[in-house]
């Protein structure tokens, strides 16, 4: 059953991404050239609606659906924060997706982007592989 | 029906994401994130031996379902998009990508850069399976993509999200700026 929400909630998710025009190439090109309110509007107001319903959760003492106090989780600051951030920023621009898109743009009839969500696949294997050898 | 033939606008669609944040918390009790998925792809069909790919990926196959669905909706979504009207990106960023040699601005995606045929060039496999590969390393590196950090991580007050945000910006700029008038003349 949940299962089941959450595939709903994905398929909900790449409605939003493509309507939303956040799978836009443009749209993102647009961002980086300061053109247009557009992503800006996207991602600050996406920020701000998360930020408000998780200080709600913690202001009832909201649980998990299975019971469990919710716990928020800590994404720890090292050097490939900031180096693996810088990479992603640079492929970021090349495909016009991240992550989310590059799925609903996989699945919206743009088959060169299968091709682009299994280099990512690729990507995330290669960083495993050499992972030891990085700075952290 | 007619919300779904139309673009939606920036106060609709931010908020809709937003709530992907709290909504995981409650079923999951996990955080709102898509990079980690191409992590379980690789330890649940590659099954490396690297010790990155010894964990769990069962335990978190709704991540699975979850990605899974979104190119479901990244397909209906198309399907009924195929008729609305071009989007309105700035005419600006138009007549700079025109001057670096995009002309095809008829959908979301420049259709001259992603094709098929664009594969069989060098330009087509930089932007296209180099790009893809610097997002998926980018962002196990990073530990976060767009999702994770710049959503889930700074609405949650985390100093490494507002880092990597950061740094994806920077990113995204040197790319813009600096790498993509070189790739497209390619």
């Amino acid at each position: 059953m949940v299962y089941f929400i959450v595939m709903l909630l994905g398929v909900l998710f790449g409605i939003i991404l493509t309507n939303g025009e956040v799978i836009s190439w443009f749209r993102i090109q647009e961002m980086f050239r300061f053109d247009a309110f557009h992503m800006y509007g996207v991602i600050g107001s996406a920020i701000a609606v998360g930020a408000l319903s998780m200080l709600l959760l913690k202001r009832l003492g909201a649980r998990s659906i299975r019971g469990e106090p919710i716990a928020v989780e800590t994404k720890r600051l090292q050097k490939g924060t900031a180096i693996g951030g810088i990479i992603f920023g640079v492929g970021w621009v090349l495909t016009g997706a991240c992550p989310g898109p590059l799925y609903a743009l996989a699945g919206s009839g743009y088959p060169a982007f299968f091709i682009a969500l299994l280099s990512a696949v690729g990507g995330a294997l290669a960083y495993g592989l050499i992972r030891d050898k990085l700075p952290h | 029906m007619d919300i779904f033939s139309s673009f939606w606008p920036w106060y609709v669609t931010g908020p809709l994401i937003g709530l992907y944040v709290p909504v995981m918390y409650i079923l999951m009790n996990r955080h709102f994130g898509v990079s980690s998925t191409f992590r379980d792809i690789c330890a649940a069909l590659i099954r490396p031996a690297a010790r990155y790919f010894q964990y769990d990926w069962k335990a978190q196959r709704w991540r699975l379902v979850f990605v899974a669905g979104i190119a479901v909706g990244g397909f209906l979504a198309s399907g009924t998009l195929r008729t609305a009207p071009q989007a309105q990106v700035s005419a600006h960023t138009l007549s700079a990508l025109s001057s670096l040699g995009v002309n095809d601005f008829s959908s979301l995606v420049p259709a001259d850069l992603f094709s098929w045929k664009s594969l069989l060039t060098l330009r087509g496999i930089v932007m296209i399976a180099g790009g893809g590969f610097l997002v998926g390393f980018g962002t196990r590196y990073a530990e976060g993509c767009t999702a994770g950090h710049s959503i889930h991580g700074i609405a949650t007050f985390q100093r490494a999200s507002v880092v990597a945000t950061l740094c994806f910006f920077i990113g995204g700029l040197i790319s813009t700026y600096l790498l993509l008038p070189f790739i497209l003349h390619m």
